[in-house]
Order: structure tokens, then C-alpha cells, then sequence
């Protein structure tokens, strides 16, 4: 799938541009013309909805960082003056704090699309990696970012999470106090923790071209799972997708907006309006919501290091995901009991956010030990035995079959433009 | 020099590698500095020692000062906490080292190698879960010693760990008695 631009300048200063850098033909064969299957759902649209996310983010972070202070003393005042002093101060860091969980939402369908329409298998297997690098900048950048405000949740967060690293034999405790830059958290691991927030969302950026590089080889997966077999099973991507993508975004801005300004504190903690005080720690500490289901896999194991691992082995395991999974088709709409099991994975996954987000006793104790290791088991086992006892569905001869049955002609008449015989 | 799986090594192909050692050992002494700044500097260490007054802490309570920006607990223990320290044996606990900064790294979890030396009512500790970091409550929990309430770790009287998830007991640090009425941390 080349995108084969056919983009010729009219305008002589653009001739004379892309003599030079031939940058109006990427854009033009990359967004404009590049061919899309034609039957993408609306859960496609989560790609561009995540871009924009990350522009937005690092918009309203970049003005923030104007009225914001790095230093123990002064961080959580100024982010106080941010709320009450700033003109519209309050709207940009409700925009930024809601926007980073909205940024997870996202990509939790988007990574849950994957999963369930196959997008990580071959040829895509770099495409899904270069994915979950984002996904692990993002958690870093997230986890950073609600440092920043150095409330109680702020400061204990932190606490909690750098000293997972002290779980590393031998030389665990000396890669936390490293993190610190002293013997527990403080000021300099506030000031080195806004300097890496910022950054942070650059490389991302860097990394999303090489995902978006990525994906424009094979170009776009599809409900079907079936590869595009010829131009008649694909739309350009404008106006089709460009439109379709802003729907998608404008409804998903909505569901923003009404957090923004309906429920700005639903998803934080009120304990982060209370300054952080290094000597009393909060009877009940919580992360981010978009950390619950890797908080309770930590909380499961009742031991530190094995349960450090279980955390970040939760996250390794979806990088091999590619290779678990032996099926050779993709969609899970046509393979009867994937598509069981995905949803019952999928539950798990929320069922243990449930439990991170509960206190680590009695019942909860039980049932996250349970989810934990079925999510494991699903993964390590599940997966790789389906691919040899399933009995997938037919699947379609095209894409094109799959939109207007057999024998079916593309529909053009009341269209303006025929793109399939463009 | 690609086709030296047979033929001898040639002057070449030692230069072409001395010369990439060399441009390795200066990279990673050019990075280093850059890695080293994250550690501890010097207004930080500087802060290694504080010194507490403890003429006033009656037998039953305690006192909290930081140290090194951690929370460290001077208790004076009452008789029944001594007492219920003594009674447990080296058998029951989690974790058998004493972990007391002023002994050698292999002292047993005795209470009289966790509690000060020949004053066995004072007891000095980084009060830090060696879970994940949080401040455990004190006179709190089964062993009426030190509760987390982050992920539910119990110490006894002597702060060592008795159950839930902490892997060691709590931290001795290094003290010492100036005189009877005070003591130097660090």
C-alpha cells in the first residue's frame, strides 16, 4: 500500500518548494490520498483521537509550565495560584489533569481494538511494539506529571512507586535514592520529575511518527481481519477518514468537555488538595485510575519482589502478544471462542481495576489473587493453545464481500466521486 | 578485513578496534556525569545528622524527627512492650537480621540488638515500611508495635516485621548517646 501520491503543485512557489523538500507529497499521500479499507468502525478512530490528545496535552502543559514552580515549597501554592490567580488558569489545568485521563481512556480502547481485531499480528508486529513504548512513555509521563502538584497523593504516589526499584537485589536501593537524588523523595526528585514530565511528551511525539511510519506500510487492519486485496476494498483517506476521524473526535470532545467542566475532580483524590507532608502518610493510598488494574497485580503477590515483577510482567506480556497469539486470522469476529475469551479477559482487566482501587483485605485480597492470575493464564496459556484447537469461522473473500456481499458491485450512484475508479 | 575468517588478524584490524575502545571508554565517561548529577549532592548529605533531646520523652511515648527527609522514632518503650519484644523468638520472625546500622549486617533480631545497647526502653528507628516506603502507625496493629496502613505490614514492639508484605524489619539507624538525655542521629 504505497499511497502512491499523485500530488503535483499548480502554485510555482510550492513547485519550487518541492523541488526542494518534497514535504506537500508526503502530507498528500499520507493523509490525503492514502488508501483505507472501507469498512474501518468507529473504534478506528481512536488513532486520531490520541493524536490530538497528545497535542493537546502538551498545549495546555506548555502554559502551564508558565505559572508553575518546581520546588517543594512553592509547588503546591502555585498550582493554587494557577486555580484562583491565573486568567482561566482553573480551565487549563482542569484540561490538563482530565485531559491525561482521557488521553488513557483512549488508548485503552485503542489498545483494546488491537486486541480484539488482531492489528498486532504479522505484518503489524513493530506497528503494535512501537504502540506499547508509547504506553509505557505515557505511564511515565502520567506518573511524573501527578507529582507535580505535590499534594499528599502527589508525594506518596511517588513514594510508593520509586520504591518499587528497591525490590532490584543488590542494587535496588542504591537506583531509588539515585531516582531521589537524596534519601527520600524531595526536592530534587520534584524538580528533575517537571523537567522529565516535560520532555517526555516530545519523545512520545517522536515515537507516534515512527508508529504512524509504522502503520503506513501495511497501512490499516480492518473488522474483517482480511488484507486489502485490491483498490475496490479501500476509500482515500479524505474525505472519508478525515471526516469520519472528526466525528469520532468531536463526540469524544463531548465526553471531555462534560468532565472538564462537569466533574473536573471526579477522577483525582481529594486527598491531593492537602500539601504533602513527608512524616504522615494517608490512611488510604490510591494511584491514577489508568494504574488500578497494575496496582492490584502488585498488591496480589504477597511477596515484594515477586510482586514487582507481576507488575511490570503484566506489561511485557501484552509486547509478546504477537507471538502468544498462534492464530493465523485476525478478527476475533471470526474466531467463535477468542472472541469469548477476549471479553472475559477484558472483564478481568476492569474487574482488577476495581480491586486496586479497593483496600488490600479480606475478599479483594482473594478475588484480585484470582484475576491476577487468569489474566496471566490468558495470556501465557490461553492464547497460544487457541491458535491450534479453534475452529475459525469462513472468512470473507474480501473486504469488499464483507461490506456488500457476494457478488456485490460498489454502490457509487449519489456519491460525488467514484474513488475506487480514480 | 571481511574476509579474515581465514587469513591473520592484520595491523588494520587492531587499530579499527583499539580505536573503537577508545571511543567507547570516552563515551562512557562523557555520559557519566550526566548520570551522576541524579545522585545525592551535597546540600543533601550534608543533612546526614540531626541530634534529639530526649530528657523529656516519659516511658509509653515518643518522639519524631526527621532525618535525611525520612521520619526516625526515639520511643521510650514501656515495660509490657520490652516484655512482648523478649518473648518472641528468633524462630517467628520474617525477617532473623537485625538490621541495626550499629552492629555487623549479620546480627541476629534479638530486642537487645534492635533496642539501644545496655538501655533497653530506648528504641531508635527509621520509621519507614521496607514495603514500599509509607510511615507505618505506631501502637497500632496485632503486635501492638507498628501498623502500614498502605499494604498492611504489622511489626511487633521492636519493629521487626511479623506479617503482610515488608520484606525486612524496620531500619536501626546510625545514633549514639551524647549523654543521657541526648542522642545523635546519623
Amino acid at each position: 500500500m504505497s499511497g502512491h501520491s499523485s500530488y503535483e503543485p499548480t502554485n510555482p512557489a510550492l513547485k519550487w518548494l518541492e523541488a526542494r523538500l518534497p514535504i506537500g507529497g508526503l502530507i498528500h499521500s499520507s493523509f490525503i490520498v492514502f488508501p483505507n479499507p472501507r469498512n474501518l468502525n468507529y473504534f478506528w478512530t481512536f488513532g486520531g483521537i490520541l493524536a490530538f490528545m497528545l497535542v493537546a496535552q502538551i498545549a495546555t502543559g506548555v502554559v502551564l509550565a508558565m505559572h508553575y514552580t518546581p520546588h517543594t515549597t512553592l509547588a503546591f501554592a502555585s498550582v493554587e495560584g494557577i486555580m484562583r490567580d491565573v486568567n482561566g488558569g482553573w480551565m487549563l489545568r482542569y484540561l490538563h489533569s482530565n485531559g491525561a485521563s482521557m488521553f488513557f481512556i483512549a488508548v485503552y480502547i485503542h489498545i483494546f481494538r488491537g486486541l480484539y481485531y488482531g492489528s498486532y499480528k504479522s505484518p503489524r508486529e513493530v506497528l503494535w511494539i512501537l504502540g506499547m513504548i508509547i504506553f509505557l512513555l505515557m505511564m511515565a509521563t502520567g506518573f511524573m506529571g501527578y507529582v507535580l502538584p505535590w499534594g499528599q497523593m502527589s508525594f506518596w504516589g511517588a513514594t510508593v512507586i520509586t520504591n518499587l526499584f528497591s525490590a532490584i537485589p543488590i542494587v535496588g536501593e542504591a537506583i531509588v535514592t539515585w531516582l531521589w537524588g537524596g534519601f527520600s523523595v524531595d526536592n530534587p526528585t520534584l524538580n528533575r520529575f517537571f523537567a522529565l514530565h516535560y520532555l517526555l511528551p516530545f519523545i512520545i511525539a517522536g515515537v507516534v511518527v515512527l508508529h504512524i511510519w509504522a502503520l503506513h506500510v501495511p497501512g490499516s487492519n480492518n473488522p474483517t481481519g482480511v488484507s486489502v486485496k485490491d483498490e475496490q476494498d479501500t476509500l482515500p483517506f479524505h474525505p472519508y477518514f478525515t471526516v469520519k476521524d472528526a466525528l469520532g473526535l468531536v463526540l469524544f470532545l463531548a465526553f471531555y468537555s462534560w468532565f472538564v467542566f462537569f466533574l473536573p475532580n471526579y477522577l483525582g483524590h481529594p486527598d491531593n488538595y492537602i500539601e504533602a507532608n513527608p512524616l504522615v502518610t494517608p490512611a488510604h493510598i490510591v494511584p491514577e485510575w489508568y494504574f488500578l488494574p497494575f496496582y492490584a497485580i502488585l498488591r496480589s503477590i504477597p511477596d515484594k519482589l515477586f510482586g514487582v515483577i507481576a507488575m511490570f510482567g503484566a506489561i511485557a506480556v501484552l509486547f509478546l502478544v504477537p507471538w502468544l497469539d498462534t492464530s493465523k486470522v485476525r478478527s476475533a469476529n471470526y474466531r467463535p471462542l477468542y472472541r469469548q475469551f477476549f471479553w472475559i479477559w477484558a472483564v478481568v482487566s476492569v474487574g482488577l481495576g476495581y480491586i486496586g482501587a479497593m483496600p488490600p483485605e479480606g475478599a479483594y485480597v482473594i478475588i484480585g489473587r484470582i484475576l491476577t492470575a487468569y489474566y496471566f493464564v490468558h495470556f501465557l496459556v490461553i492464547l497460544p493453545l487457541l491458535g491450534l484447537f479453534e475452529k475459525p469461522r469462513p472468512l470473507p473473500a474480501s473486504i469488499t464481500e464483507s461490506v456488500l456481499g457476494k457478488g456485490g458491485a460498489p454502490v457509487t450512484a449519489g456519491a460525488p466521486s467514484a474513488p475506487q475508479t480514480k | 578485513m571481511a574476509s579474515s575468517a581465514t587469513a591473520e588478524p592484520t595491523r588494520r584490524d587492531f587499530l579499527y578496534i583499539a580505536t573503537g575502545a577508545v571511543g567507547a571508554v570516552g563515551l562512557a565517561a562523557t555520559v557519566w556525569p550526566f548520570i551522576n548529577q541524579m545522585n545525592p549532592d551535597a546540600s543533601a548529605l550534608a543533612l546526614a545528622t540531626s541530634e534529639v533531646d530526649i530528657g523529656s520523652i516519659q516511658a509509653g511515648e515518643s518522639v519524631t524527627v526527621k532525618w535525611r527527609g525520612k521520619p526516625v522514632v526515639v520511643r521510650n518503650r514501656t515495660e509490657q512492650e520490652i516484655a512482648d519484644a523478649k518473648a518472641a523468638a528468633l524462630s517467628e520472625l520474617k525477617d532473623p537480621i537485625a538490621r541495626n546500622a550499629n552492629l555487623p549486617a549479620d546480627a541476629p533480631a534479638t530486642d537487645a540488638n534492635r533496642a539501644a545497647e545496655g538501655k533497653e526502653n530506648w528504641f531508635v528507628m527509621v520509621n519507614v515500611c521496607t514495603h514500599l516506603g509509607c510511615i507505618p502507625l505506631g501502637q497500632e496493629g496485632e503486635y501492638h508495635g507498628w501498623f502500614c496502613p498502605c499494604h498492611g505490614s504489622v511489626y511487633d514492639t521492636a519493629g521487626r516485621i511479623r506479617k503482610g508484605p515488608a520484606p525486612e524489619n524496620m531500619a536501626i539507624p546510625v545514633y549514639s548517646f551524647l549523654s543521657d538525655t541526648k542522642i545523635r542521629i546519623g
